[in-house]
């Protein structure tokens, strides 16, 4: 059997995708982050119970109303989506002219009490959802076993990942927003909406986070920690792209997915420390992140 | 700035000298106060967390007034050593608090232990995992209720291998806990004959893909993979070996520890047919049934006892009748006394029947191996247990000898 750095090379092709599969998440959760901090520069330290929300309606559709799968992937981002435009309407709205930290402040408190109200009525370990009939089973690569939900989870949030990156880059809507970023009084003299610009862009950043949640309802315990687990390697991934380069953290999500898997195989004690690793070198040679304007 | 300074001296020089007063004061009411110190909003919660404070306020009721009062504190330490450290230190210095409980997490259990020695408390665990505490960590001032390490190694893993499972890869916590779980079964597996192919030490907490973890242990080709891990780590390593197809194509998985809330959270679907080992489910028997038709409306969600909950409540009563035999004022001067005085006193209450303390601290129960039912097989939420086999007490646990307790050499 062939073999590269004493590991069988079927293993380690299997690490690799495996890698690529955690990487869609990171993609998508930092997605969010960085649309939103691009337009409201608002750290949204809520991403991760938005996160657990989206899994968690996904479940209540499914429990108490009989929606499935399919119908929770339109409908959990929505409706996550919602409450986040009501966050953003009466509590975000109000610290635009402050300092970032008061965001950042608010939507950490905001995070600790939805994770805090789901752990009272749900407790903390974790509700089932089963993957979607349609998706079950696995495809056989050769050098891997691959579940088929898992190939649908990195092929649905690299579309995701793309369609988002047109709307914004290559859009009217796009251009109304990177300009607004850049000068909002003056796109507001054109006669645009501006700040239900902004509420609507925080509610579809919100909505990524929930979308994401939804496809990770079947394969990780739905549980109202699971965000918190992963939103601080998320934040890692947004500031090692560069705070609000939507291309920077598509790409440094899949990118460190990958080298966190990587790890897992070598050292895998450090796989849990490998990206903050990173990020500190990345901090150190280039404070603005790898895809960052300085 | 110097008057004020000389002044504080004096205020604190007779501060010291009231203390002595202060104390007798308060072994003159002889309150017993109790700490429940447990995770209350991590991954072990639901095992332990609020439903053990109400575990052991239902203790207190049943004992009923015995001409002494009983106070209940509780607080949470997060998994973290050193946040448990500061609350109990707090405990004992500022509130007087004479007995802890639940002290789930293993590596929170020890630094706990060394604690309790030191101030001569008593800490009743019901939580942790670590047959350390029994062994070489052992001390005077401490019981380990419920459960520990070696008792599921010896049930579950020696049950594999003698179902066939004779390769084994272990999928392990890194922490105090998997470390001593994996050590414990790895043992049994090479007594039985078995060999240990190979294991994977996983970060904890914040580990929340295994299926790169998982494909490891396939690759080695065991026939077995041990799960040394506990919570969420085990609910989603159980979720993604049924998704990857590990369990359909042979692989065994052995949930070395598993909780009934595991089993509600993962679903009858997915868990089906898992051998696991506990010493307390509330279908068990009449006595476990009546104990649980008690206490469930009061608890979160109305779930049933867990084990930790139950060994709780079983720790909090025989506490309570050491303290009532020895009286108060005793029980709170000596914590070693009190753990000695509860050793010598034959345990029995509806959770887990009639028992004992050893001379190393630990209380022995019978365990029991149950295989998780099909859903067709449940009548309901909850009833999710068949029980295969039944370890008696005095063979459960460790013997005493091996477990090298510096009490018993003594």
């Amino acid at each position: 059997m062939d073999e590269i750095f004493g590991i069988p090379a079927p293993l380690l092709f299997g690490q690799l995708l495996l890698g690529l599969i955690n990487g869609a998440f990171y993609a998508m959760l930092s997605l969010g982050l960085a649309v939103i901090f691009g337009l409201l520069n608002i750290i949204n330290f809520t991403h991760g119970a938005q996160f657990m929300m989206g899994a968690f309606v996904a479940w209540m559709l499914l429990a108490w109303a009989g929606v499935g799968y399919w119908g929770a992937l339109i409908l959990a981002p929505l409706i996550v989506g919602a409450t986040g435009v009501v966050i953003e309407r009466l509590m975000i709205s109000r610290l635009y002219k402050l300092d970032h930290l008061y965001g950042l402040l608010l939507t950490f408190g905001i995070g600790l009490i939805v994770e805090g109200v789901f752990r009272n009525y749900f407790g903390s370990s974790g509700l089932p959802y089963r993957i979607p009939d349609a998706l079950q089973g696995a495809w056989d690569l050769g050098f891997m076993f691959l579940p088929i939900y898992r190939g649908w989870v990195v092929v649905f949030s690299l579309v995701i990942c793309l369609a988002t990156w047109l709307v914004i880059e290559k859009t009217r809507l796009g251009a109304y927003l990177r300009a607004a970023t850049e000068n909002a009084p003056l796109v507001q003299a054109f006669g645009v909406n501006v700040p239900r610009m902004i509420t609507l862009t925080y509610g579809a950043g919100v909505a990524l986070a929930a979308l994401a949640g939804v496809l990770a309802a079947p394969i990780y315990s739905v549980n109202p920690q699971m965000g918190t687990n992963l939103i601080i390697i998320v934040f890692a991934v947004v500031v090692i792209g560069g705070m609000g380069s939507i291309l920077g953290s598509v790409l440094t999500g899949f990118g460190l997915g990958v080298v966190e898997g990587m790890t897992k195989v070598f050292w895998p004690e450090a796989s849990s420390t490998v990206i903050f690793v990173i990020m500190a070198i990345v901090l150190l040679t280039r404070p603005a992140g790898l895809f960052g304007r300085a | 700035m110097g008057e004020v300074s000389r002044r504080s001296v004096v205020a604190g020089a007779a501060g010291i000298a009231a203390l002595p007063l202060a104390r007798a004061r308060a072994q003159g009411q002889s309150t017993i106060k109790i700490g429940v110190l447990g995770d209350q909003s991590g991954t072990y919660r639901d095992l332990g967390g609020p439903g053990s404070v109400v575990c052991v306020k239902q203790a207190i009721e049943e004992f009923g007034a015995q001409g002494f009062a009983v106070e209940v504190l509780d607080a949470d330490h997060q998994n973290k050593p050193d946040v448990a450290v500061t609350i109990a230190r707090q405990w004992f210095d500022r509130d007087g608090v004479d007995m802890i409980t639940d002290g789930t997490t293993s590596s929170v259990a020890l630094a706990l232990n060394q604690l309790v020695k030191e101030k001569n408390k008593v800490m009743l665990n019901s939580g942790a995992a670590t047959s350390d505490l029994t062994g070489a960590q052992c001390t005077a001032n401490t019981i380990h209720w419920t459960y520990d390490t070696w008792m599921l190694a010896h049930s579950t893993g020696a049950a594999m291998v003698r179902a066939g499972g004779d390769s084994w890869f272990f999928i392990t916590a890194d922490y105090a806990f998997g470390h001593a779980l994996e050590r414990d079964t790895s043992e049994f597996v090479k007594q039985a004959g078995g060999r240990v192919l190979g294991q994977v030490r996983t970060p904890f907490p914040g580990t929340t893909d295994f299926s790169s973890f998982l494909l490891q242990a396939q690759s080695s080709r065991a026939k077995v993979i041990g799960l040394a891990n506990a919570g969420a780590d085990t609910t989603n390593c159980i979720k993604q070996a049924a998704e990857f197809g590990l369990t359909r194509r042979g692989v065994k998985l052995a949930g070395l520890l598993v909780f009934i809330t595991d089993v509600h959270a993962l679903g009858l679907q997915t868990a089906q047919g898992l051998v696991l080992t506990e010493t307390f489910y509330w279908d068990l028997n009449d006595r476990t049934r009546a104990f649980t038709s008690r206490v469930r409306s009061k608890m979160p969600n109305q779930s049933p006892p867990s084990m930790v909950q139950a060994g709780v409540y079983s720790a909090t009563l025989h506490y309570l009748k050491a303290v009532k035999e020895m009286g108060a004022a005793a029980a709170k001067a000596s914590g070693a006394e009190a753990v000695a005085r509860m050793k010598a006193m034959p345990t029995d209450d509806d959770a887990f029947g009639p028992g004992s303390i050893r001379a190393d601290g630990r209380c022995l129960h019978p365990a029991y191996l149950f295989e998780v039912k099909a859903p067709n097989e449940s009548r309901g939420a909850y009833d999710y247990y068949k029980l295969l086999q039944t370890t008696p007490a005095d063979e459960a646990f460790r013997p005493m000898n091996q477990g090298g307790c510096p009490l018993v050499r003594s």
